[in-house]
């Protein structure tokens, strides 16, 4: 067998450096990277990074920063197997490697102008984080904008600081709800898409923005047509299992689309036909 | 221009003993029971010329069951080199339908991004065809779909008319294999009239199975994505992944690290994966998304009829018929796409 190296293959690691990290709750632990010599990562909010660690393995995380922090940015992972574990023992300083940015995010340059609707559940937060984040950053080329935000107990919330500065906001219409309460909450309680009637908006000029579990979709989707808003004015993110981010192992795609670069941002109007998108 | 030339059956030998001394030489073997394997062989003794398709495709020389992806080094940090591991080889005696896999395959890792692994290996293997004179069993759709005459993808190619090999030179790499080892003739008029009459006597042989044209497919796979047929074939099927395995057009991978006893070095490989495996699709958060065996069986048959048309405009069932003759199950590909039409009354 013959052996020659290849400079320019789809699967070279970036070497990027974990600037930060911090635990945000028993299953989730945040991090801060930055790519070699401060490179900016170039991405758009919702798309995601192959995150890697040789001996273990590869694993897709969603950059949950803003593209206006330029030089570094954040990650939040759960633990729920190989690589997430090994993942969540790394602190300042270690090594980790990096692919992508991959997918087609969120659609800004549709978004501007135009009214929010974010809609988040548990860890869709993470990649929804970086287009609120973006919004804020470039507040006055946005209409209204409302997030709603479900988690199922309140110390499963993530980013509560954040989550306290966007509440503060005077050009923010905040709410969240947890589907089981502890002795100190005063919010609500319920399933998230309770709250979808009781928003404020015009349908016409709303653009939502769905980020949850694969069950949560069905029941936010019927109530925001329920509020009448448009179709192809709903967008949604999909997770699949991947394991190349090129279009080519197989793992995320539904029916002839590859979650991985067709996605995983994705306009509901376009998959709604599509067996076992949504 | 079309060249062609004559090897005399005598001259096979030589021919087999020049090229396997410069490279690896790939051919089919028999394994008895009537199953052959591409292996490599060093006389043309070995080689089984007729025979059905092998166990497993061509595919394995261009996309290895495990191949190299990257070397990797943690002593200090997340280091790594990319490469790519090939061996310089003549495959030999490839049937057409497996020529069509190949351009099939071809075409997958061309796609951006381009996958150098696949197209640095690719080049370093030179294709040596060979026609079927007769078809080679009632699982076998290849006439159906047009592969049942050669359609390009080769270097050489040779068709059988008994004393001697007409062969087709169809690259620089197939004059090169001429020029060097000095057993070929030129073809003369009477040489082509007799390939002509072959061709003619095939028309007959090898025919289509299913009364409709093929272009009716993506029609008939667009009427029955809620056909109880999957249901049917799924609740048969046992997932074992054999005929995505042996199907000379399914490429669907893993990627995972294999550490060194050291833990420290390692590789991280392409290993083949199947769709018909219930956890290909699972997710961290436990749904997955083809969990039935008809949603996976569905795919499957959508991944060979329906997706491919749509993204590249051509059909990835070569029509070898190796997942018919594999499936423990005894699912057919040809009953199934014969109750689709039977099902939709395609015309
Ligand atoms: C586009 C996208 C964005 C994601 N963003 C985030 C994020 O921001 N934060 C986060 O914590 N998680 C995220 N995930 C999920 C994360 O990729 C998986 O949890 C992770 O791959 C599991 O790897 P593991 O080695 O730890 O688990 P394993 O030990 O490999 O397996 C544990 C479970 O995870 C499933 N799984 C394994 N590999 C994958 C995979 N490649 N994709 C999906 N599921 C898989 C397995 O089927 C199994 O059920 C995202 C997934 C996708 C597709
Ligand atoms: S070979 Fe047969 S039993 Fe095995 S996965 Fe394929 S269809 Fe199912
Ligand atoms: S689907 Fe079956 S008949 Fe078609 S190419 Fe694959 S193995 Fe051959
Ligand atoms: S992750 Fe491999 S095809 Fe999408």
């Amino acid at each position: 067998m013959k052996k020659q190296i290849l400079n320019n293959s789809e699967y070279i690691i970036k070497k990027a450096k974990v600037v930060r990290t911090k635990k945000l709750t028993d299953l989730e632990k945040f991090f801060e990277i930055s790519m070699p010599n401060n490179e900016s990562l170039d991405h758009d909010p919702g798309q995601f990074v192959e995150v890697s660690l040789f001996g273990v393995g590869e694993a897709p995380i969603s950059i949950a920063s803003s593209p206006t922090m330029r030089n570094s940015f954040d990650l939040c992972v759960r633990r729920v197997g190989k690589v997430t574990s090994e993942m969540h023992k790394l602190e300042q300083g270690d090594e980790i490697g990096i692919r992508g940015p991959f997918g087609k995010g969120f659609p800004i340059r549709i978004l501007e102008g135009n009214d929010l609707f974010f809609i988040a559940g548990g860890l869709g937060i993470v990649p929804l984080r970086s287009l609120i984040n973006y919004v804020i950053d470039n507040r006055r080329d946005f209409g209204n904008v409302n997030i709603l935000l479900g988690c199922k107990t309140p110390d499963s919330m993530l980013f509560g600081d954040e989550v306290e500065i966007w509440q503060k906001r005077l050009d923010v219409n905040f709410n969240c709800t947890v589907d089981k309460a502890d002795p100190d909450w005063a919010g609500n309680v319920g399933l998230i898409t309770s709250l979808i009637p009781g928003v404020n908006l015009d349908p016409d000029r709303t653009f939502a923005i769905v980020v949850g579990p694969p069950i949560m979709y069905k029941f936010v989707i019927k109530e925001l047509i329920a509020k009448k808003i448009p179709e192809r004015q709903i967008y949604l993110s999909l997770e699949r299992h991947m394991k190349c981010g090129l279009g080519r192992c197989g793992h995320c795609q539904i029916e002839d689309i590859y979650c991985c670069q067709d996605g995983p941002v994705f306009c509901y109007d376009q998959i709604k036909k599509i067996r076992g998108a949504i | 221009m079309q060249i062609y030339k004559i090897l005399k059956k005598s001259n096979l030998d030589s021919l087999v003993s020049i090229l396997s001394k410069k490279q690896k030489f790939m051919a089919p073997v028999s394994k008895g029971l009537n199953k052959f394997a591409f292996e490599s062989v060093t006389s043309s003794k070995d080689i089984a010329l007729k025979y059905i398709p092998t166990i497993l495709a061509p595919k394995k020389y261009f996309m290895p069951q495990y191949e190299t992806l990257i070397e990797y080094d943690t002593k200090e940090g997340q280091n790594m080199k990319a490469v790519v591991e090939y061996e310089n080889m003549v495959l030999f005696a490839v049937h057409t339908c497996d020529l069509a896999g190949i351009q099939c395959l071809n075409i997958v890792f061309s796609d951006r991004p381009k996958d150098l692994n696949y197209l640095v290996r690719k080049n370093k293997i030179t294709i040596i065809g060979l026609e079927c004179n007769e078809v080679c069993d009632e699982y076998s759709t290849c006439a159906f779909m047009d592969n049942d005459l050669p359609n390009g993808g080769y270097d050489l190619f040779f068709t059988d008319l008994g004393e001697y090999f007409i062969v087709h030179v169809n690259t620089q790499m197939g004059d090169a294999i001429i020029n060097d080892t000095k057993l070929f003739e030129d073809a003369t008029v009477s040489h082509i009239n007799e390939l002509e009459k072959l061709r003619e006597k095939k028309r007959k042989l090898f025919i289509n199975q299913f009364g409709i044209d093929r272009q009716k497919i993506p029609e008939l796979f667009d009427k029955s994505k809620e056909s109880q047929i999957w249901d049917d074939i799924g609740n048969r099927c046992l997932s074992c992944g054999n005929c995505t395995n042996v199907c000379p057009t399914c490429y669907c991978f893993d990627v995972m690290d294999v550490q060194n006893l050291d833990l420290k070095t390692g590789k991280r490989i392409r290993v083949w994966d199947s769709c018909q495996n219930e956890t290909f699709a699972k997710v961290s958060g436990g749904e997955s998304f083809r969990e039935a065996r008809s949603d996976r069986k569905r795919h499957r048959f959508y991944r060979k009829f329906k997706y491919p048309v749509n993204r590249y405009s051509r059909f990835f069932c070569t029509g070898c018929g190796r997942c018919t003759r594999t499936c423990m199950a005894k699912i057919s590909l040809l009953e199934t796409l014969e109750l689709l039409i039977k099902e939709n009354k395609v015309k």
